[in-house]
């Protein structure tokens, strides 16, 4: 086979307009469309939820979980197939994949600093406020009070 | 796109490219590495604020509105049709790029041109949600929306979402010209004369990019 260089790439050259990889772009459109309307679906389930007052925290926590694993499934998609990532070589797919692992780090510790800060912040009584200049005598036993 | 001349090839024994990849798209693909950790940043700030917050306004009674439906409550409508008009224009740039890869110009300028039209009616309904929500009062430092619990909200929830979804829109705005270049390199034979349509690749990964950012500001402040 013919092999054509541009610009430093090696590529096949194709054959007729209408291959593969046209049907493939097609197929993805329909897949990436369908996940969005089950999105949109799930979404006004959580929403007749609200209106209806039948809040099930455990259902809705679940249906949010799928909606987001739904989302890194279309994120997949058009980095793979649209970005055509998912056909070039392992090494350059490594280099760009692999430092985006940090947001595995990044995502449950903010998220889990933030849940933090409310939860102290919930703790935090108003209605005895910490008397600092206690803290200037702290001969008698407990400290402040 | 490239593709591997053999599996057993061995890349880093010298003599070749070892990504196989022009030195455009490979830097192309870099920036967007970048982008991403700048766009992860500022959804993971939201993120670690609204887990921080005891309540957070209900997006489905702030974005309730469609152009011309007046005071219809209609939670989720427009910004899904917003959502259509990026996977289209997507799609459309996809189509441009394997057009591109057959070496026709003509092919190229007009799925080009359709991807232009769909990110100019992008921007029209961003443009538009904006200043509708301006009218209901809301703005950086503003927030007319209460919490789902019905208590006074701070103003976290517009400084965030003015801000995400102008950074996005900022980006959309820039695809938008930089397509705009690119159709007219391609309308007056500049590709044609390299060629190849490399660049029109390279465009397509940010216009991609644009509305692989989009499904995730869609997700974390629309639908969750």
């Amino acid at each position: 086979m013919e092999h054509q260089t541009f610009g430093g790439e090696v590529t096949i050259p194709h054959h007729a307009p209408t291959d593969e990889s046209k049907k493939r772009i097609w197929k993805t459109t329909i897949i990436l469309s369908v996940i969005t309307m089950f999105e949109l679906a799930l979404g006004y389930w959580i929403y007749n939820m609200h209106q209806s007052g039948e809040y099930n925290h455990t259902l809705v926590l679940a249906l949010k979980g799928v909606i987001i694993i739904l989302s890194l499934a279309k994120a997949f998609y058009i980095v793979s197939i649209f970005m055509h990532l998912g056909d070039e070589i392992r090494n350059l797919i490594m280099t760009i994949v692999a430092p985006l692992m940090i947001f595995i780090w990044f995502i449950i510790a903010f998220l889990y600093e933030g849940a933090s800060w409310k939860n102290l912040r919930n703790e935090y009584n108003p209605k005895e406020p910490v008397k600092y200049e206690q803290t200037t005598t702290p001969s008698h036993e407990g400290g402040l009070k | 796109m490239a593709q591997a001349a053999a599996v057993n090839t061995k890349w880093w024994s010298g003599g070749k490219s070892p990504f196989n990849v022009e030195y455009g798209k490979l830097m192309m693909w870099y920036f967007l590495m970048s982008d991403t950790f700048t766009f992860g940043a500022f959804l993971i700030a939201y993120g670690t604020v609204r887990m921080s917050s005891i309540s957070w306004p209900d997006p489905n009674h702030v974005f309730n509105s469609f152009p011309g439906a007046g005071h219809m409550h209609l939670p989720l409508v427009f910004v899904s049709l917003m959502t259509f008009i990026l996977i289209v224009s997507s799609v459309t740039m996809v189509l441009a790029v394997h057009e591109g890869h057959h070496g026709n110009k003509k092919g190229v300028v007009k799925w080009m041109f359709w991807t232009i039209i769909g990110g100019l009616a992008f921007l029209s309904c961003q443009a538009w949600e904006w200043n509708h929500l301006h009218h209901q009062g809301a703005w950086w430092g503003r927030n007319p929306f209460p919490n789902a619990d019905g208590t006074v909200a701070t103003t976290n929830f517009s400084n965030f979402f003015f801000t995400i979804t102008g950074f996005h829109g900022f980006h959309v705005f820039s695809g938008v010209i930089i397509n705009l270049i690119a159709l007219i390199m391609a309308q007056t034979g500049v590709f044609e004369k390299r060629g190849h349509y490399l660049m029109i690749e390279k465009v397509g990964l940010y216009w991609h990019f644009v509305d692989l950012v989009w499904v995730f500001v869609f997700l974390f402040f629309y639908l969750v």
